[in-house]
């Protein structure tokens, strides 16, 4: 694990010229990624905000090796990366040590790249999957995915005058991950930078299917300054909305604990997506998107509490 | 050099030309009628017979994906697939080619749905002509098994470096027993040599960005590139095939021409349907109907020119389309074909047909009525359906 400091001494991996929003998530949670190993590491992404503001020919972002195929198939596209150094290396044809991550946005991760995703999981390839979660399909121009809270304008679930917003919770991706049963899941948010780092660097040390699913606040997408990205990003935790947490080989660990959770119209009322929710007439969507994140939180209290017994 | 005679089906024989080339990678999906390829190659791998990674992914769109991460790595990539499967493998055959990746898949023509069917039409290749991979179809067993190592120094000459496929007809050549010629495994590897990437994104040194996002001022660029690297292969094909008949004695070429030279009646096809027309030929000839046969071998790229040269002369022209494009004009093997003879400044009546879709056979006597009908009756300039039930 770096600390900023630390970090910010050694060479750059995704350099500055990318076209990325200022104050966008994903950059921040590049740059914990890459302090969290000393190994070459190998990309693959998928389509989405990170690639297309990254290698906009011919200039790219990247000072790693970089391949992006499509939209939903990151994780199939690095099976095969990962597939041919494992065939080089037993033919004595390679011999680096490298680490490989697939990437994709939560569209690319939880909608259209499950399937894929889930694959290259059960066949248990040495990569770790990070997904940087912004809630919605941003590159596209915002549109709702399975990753969006309840409640959250969206261009195709608009804040109209009968529905308000998206009308589902979100799909608990980290969980079906969980269900996969590989060595280590986990989440993280950019704001607590030991937290991600401390979790990219677990994750690179683990051989087998890894897979982070990190919060990243998107400026246009979320409706926000782009001075508030930590901000944002904290009281996602704060409020647990998005718990920081992990399970490796089962085990869950909470690796933060609010002393008092904090409400979530506090964490609404930063945010543009959420502006219509907080008129009074709909005090009552508010309520159950709280009912629901207390709800997840108790479930994974008992998780924890279940996992960790002797 | 020592030849082993066995009997082998046309799925058995691209298994075996698969061990033979013993790939690094191969990730695929199961689909009748190709499954078996792949069910074959999964033994020799389990019985060591190959230092093949194999991947079993769980879909053919992950099946292409992991074969183009595979190539991108300096591996050489092998993979298997037939009509549903490599529709839904479409999106990316087409960055797949972009990216210049020498992917080798066997396929076995299967027609598309709907409705759903398992048997033989070329729907499933023809539906990817555009995709920018070259396409070859065998007729027989021994072609599948000979083409499927020649398609592995196409796909890798350096002056292509795009991927390949190379078809046999489902059933009909993929579960039928045939005799096939084997050669030594040593021989196969000294032909196919070392796989030498254009470039490896595993090379750390030298980080690459591959698959980058390009607008409006390169895209076009792009795609020039690619075109020249298929007039590439229209040069390449014959120099492999050349050394391939010296090494192994067995000619190949463009097309197969049988018997067009003084032919007055030529048909044209892809596959095993060849086969059944030759006997058709061979037939008509006896009583004396001058018949010719063209066998279209590589698809793409289009050997426009060689088609030209051994029907210019031809009264008339029938051509058998496996494969609809519902444009209500004919097929593309004809439209392409009538394509090719304006550009040569050529008329000769054609009559096309669309046949066999869904596996509905093809008989010798059909056959036998198409050339007949070149010579006495009036050819429409609609298409039409052979051995259709009206
Ligand atoms: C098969 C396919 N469908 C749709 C698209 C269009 N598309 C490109 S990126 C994208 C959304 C990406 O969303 P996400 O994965 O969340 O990444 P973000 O842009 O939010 O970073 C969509 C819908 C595509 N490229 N390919
Ligand atoms: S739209 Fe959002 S995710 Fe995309 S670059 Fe901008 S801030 Fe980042
Ligand atoms: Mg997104």
């Amino acid at each position: 694990m770096a600390a900023p400091k630390q970090s910010a001494k050694e060479p750059v991996k995704f350099i500055g010229g990318h076209r990325a929003c200022a104050g966008c998530g994903f950059p921040i949670l590049l740059k914990q990624m890459f302090s969290s190993t000393k190994d070459p590491v190998v990309i693959v992404s998928a389509t989405g905000c990170l690639e297309v503001t990254s290698t906009i020919f011919p200039f790219s972002a990247w000072k790693v090796p970089f391949m992006h195929n499509a939209f939903e198939n990151s994780a199939a596209t690095c099976s095969g990366v990962e597939g041919a150094y494992r065939s080089l290396k037993k033919q004595g044809k390679e011999n680096q040590n490298i680490k490989f991550v697939a990437i994709g946005g939560d569209g690319g991760t939880y909608d259209i790249g499950l399937q894929s995703l889930s694959g290259a999981m059960e066949r248990r390839h040495d990569m770790l999957y990070i997904t940087y979660n912004n809630e919605a399909y941003m590159n596209t121009g915002i549109q709702r995915s399975s990753a969006t809270i309840m409640g959250a304008h969206t261009t195709t679930s608009p804040a109209g005058k009968v529905v308000h917003g998206k009308t589902q919770n979100s799909k608990n991706l980290t969980e079906i991950l969980v269900a996969h049963e590989i060595p280590y899941v986990a989440q993280t948010t950019v704001a607590f930078w030991q937290d991600a780092t401390s979790k990219f660097s677990k994750a690179f040390s683990i051989e087998g299917p890894k897979f982070i699913n990190a919060l990243s606040p998107c400026v246009p997408g979320w409706g926000y300054h782009m001075s508030q990205t930590v901000k944002v990003s904290k009281m996602a935790v704060e409020t647990n909305l998005w718990p920081l947490y992990e399970v490796e080989n089962g085990v869950y660990k909470i690796n933060y604990k609010p002393k008092e959770r904090m409400g979530i119209e506090e964490y609404l009322k930063l945010q543009a997506r959420f502006a219509h929710l907080l008129k009074p007439e709909n005090k009552e969507i508010v309520e159950n998107i709280q009912k629901f994140i207390d709800w997840r939180w108790e479930q994974l209290l008992k998780k924890e509490e279940m996992t960790n017994k002797k | 050099m020592e030849k082993t005679i066995v009997a082998r089906t046309g799925n058995e024989a691209m298994a075996e030309a698969m061990r033979q080339i013993n790939p690094d990678v191969c990730a695929a999906y199961p689909i009748t009628p190709a499954t078996e390829i792949m069910q074959i190659f999964s033994s020799f791998v389990n019985d060591g017979l190959v230092k093949t990674n194999l991947i079993t992914v769980e879909s053919e769109h992950s099946a292409i994906s992991a074969c183009m991460g595979s190539a991108a790595s300096g591996a050489r990539t092998m993979t298997a697939t037939s009509s549903q499967g490599l529709a839904l493998m479409h999106e990316i055959l087409y960055i797949a080619s972009a990216l210049r990746l020498p992917i080798v898949l066997a396929e076995v023509n299967r027609a598309l749905s709907g409705p759903i069917n398992i048997h033989c039409d070329h729907s499933d290749t023809m539906g990817e002509r555009d995709a920018g991979w070259i396409q070859i179809y065998a007729e027989n067993s021994q072609e599948a098994y000979d083409l499927l190592i020649n398609a592995v120094r196409i796909a890798e000459h350096r002056d292509v470096s795009l991927p390949i496929m190379v078809s046999t007809d489902g059933f009909i050549i993929s579960h039928e027993m045939e005799r096939l010629e084997m050669y030594p495994d040593s021989e196969i590897q000294k032909f196919i040599g070392e796989y030498k990437p254009n470039y490896n994104l595993l090379n750390i040194d030298n980080p690459i960005t591959v698959g980058s996002l390009v607008l409006t001022d390169y895209y076009l660029e792009h795609k020039r590139v690619q075109h020249e690297a298929m007039k590439n292969a229209m040069k390449v094909i014959p120099e492999i095939f050349a050394e391939f008949k010296k090494v192994f004695g067995r000619q190949y070429d463009f097309v197969e021409n049988y018997k067009c030279d003084d032919a007055d009646y030529i048909l044209i096809c892809l596959g095993s349907t060849a086969g059944t027309s030759k006997v058709a030929v061979e037939e008509l000839r006896q009583e004396g109907i001058k018949a010719g046969l063209l066998k279209i071998r590589v698809f793409r790229p289009f050997p426009a020119e060689e088609i030209v040269k051994y029907i210019s002369k031809a009264k008339a022209i029938a051509i058998l389309d496996r494969s609809e494009s519902l444009s209500t004009q004919a097929g593309p093997v004809a439209t392409e074909v009538k394509a090719a003879l304006y550009d040569a400044g050529k008329i000769i009546p054609m009559q096309s047909y669309v046949y066999g879709l869904g596996g509905r056979e093809i008989y010798v006597d059909q056959i036998k009525d198409v050339y007949r009908k070149l010579k006495n009756t009036k050819i429409s300039e609609q298409v039409k359906y052979l051995g259709v039930k009206e």
